[in-house]
């Protein structure tokens, strides 16, 4: 089976979702970030949806579990990335993904945690306002 | 007048990828809006799930059709599995007794441009869905 990587980035976990996943590898991934956030003590997960071409109403329901767990694992969970297609589809499909933090991409879901101890990797220039520069940069 | 027909089967997890994935490839080929692609796949991920865990498996059928006006794509699955007993209840939305969401049948209906089930207690369930192109 195939699985999808857990990467940890400075104090995040990073997950970016490559392949059209079958359920199992969806539940595995659900397990396998839950023992990466214990393991690692981090307080914020982003989740790149941007390779999916669609999300069904399992792969909503493990996202939105996943965010949940998170939340008792006291981190946060971002899912950044979706595709315009897939938000209209989610919608009409009937799931609105409550309780999930969304932004439009990894350095905006980065900025929403709010790391501090990040701000190297987002190529900041400015050290008066590192947060304030990574949200608006392009 | 219909094109040939592609089947699958649905017996395991893995089959439920082939079937998103041959439905993008015809939902492409009949040159559907991303838009209607994304919902035709999705509405096919639901069903064909919907055939593995309550129909016990079973097959996918997937055709490009055409009318006098357009052109689109016609998926059936079959199952032979235990049916539905109370139709009206299964399509409710957050109605489940699989512990799921329970949005896969109602929500992939409104994904559709036709949806037609056919289902007997004892003797399976057949659902036939087409999206046309705009």
């Amino acid at each position: 089976m195939e699985r999808v990587p857990v990467l940890k980035i400075g104090d995040i976990l990073l997950v970016s979702i490559q392949i059209d996943m079958e359920d199992q590898v969806a539940l595995q991934l659900q397990e396998d970030l839950a023992d990466k956030i214990v393991a690692t003590g981090t307080h914020g997960v982003i989740i790149d949806i941007s390779a999916l071409d669609i999300v069904d109403s399992f792969v909503g329901r493990t996202l939105a579990t996943i965010a949940s767990v998170s939340r008792v694992l006291d981190a946060e969970t971002v899912v950044v990335g979706m595709r315009p297609a897939v938000a209209i589809t989610l919608v009409e499909l009937g799931l609105s993904l409550p309780g999930i933090r969304t932004a439009l991409n990894v350095e905006l879901g980065i900025a929403m945690i709010g790391t501090r101890d990040l701000s190297g990797l987002l190529d900041d220039e400015d050290e008066d306002e590192p947060d304030q520069a990574a949200v608006t940069a392009p | 007048m219909n094109d040939e027909s592609q089947r699958l089967p649905v017996d395991t997890d893995r089959d439920v990828v082939r079937v998103r994935q041959l439905v993008r490839t015809v939902a492409v080929a009949v040159k559907l809006s991303l838009v209607d692609q994304t919902k035709i796949v999705t509405a096919a991920s639901e069903l064909a799930r919907n055939t593995l865990v309550y129909g016990g498996g079973g097959e996918v059928e997937v055709t490009r059709v055409h009318n006098e006006r357009r052109a689109g794509i016609r998926i059936v699955f079959a199952d032979q599995g235990p049916g539905i007993v109370d139709l009206d209840l299964a399509l409710t939305d957050g109605y489940t007794t699989g512990g799921g969401l329970g949005l896969g049948l109602s929500g992939a209906r409104r994904l559709v441009d036709e949806f037609d089930i056919d289902t007997e207690a004892g003797k399976g369930t057949t659902i036939t869905i087409v999206k046309w192109c705009r």
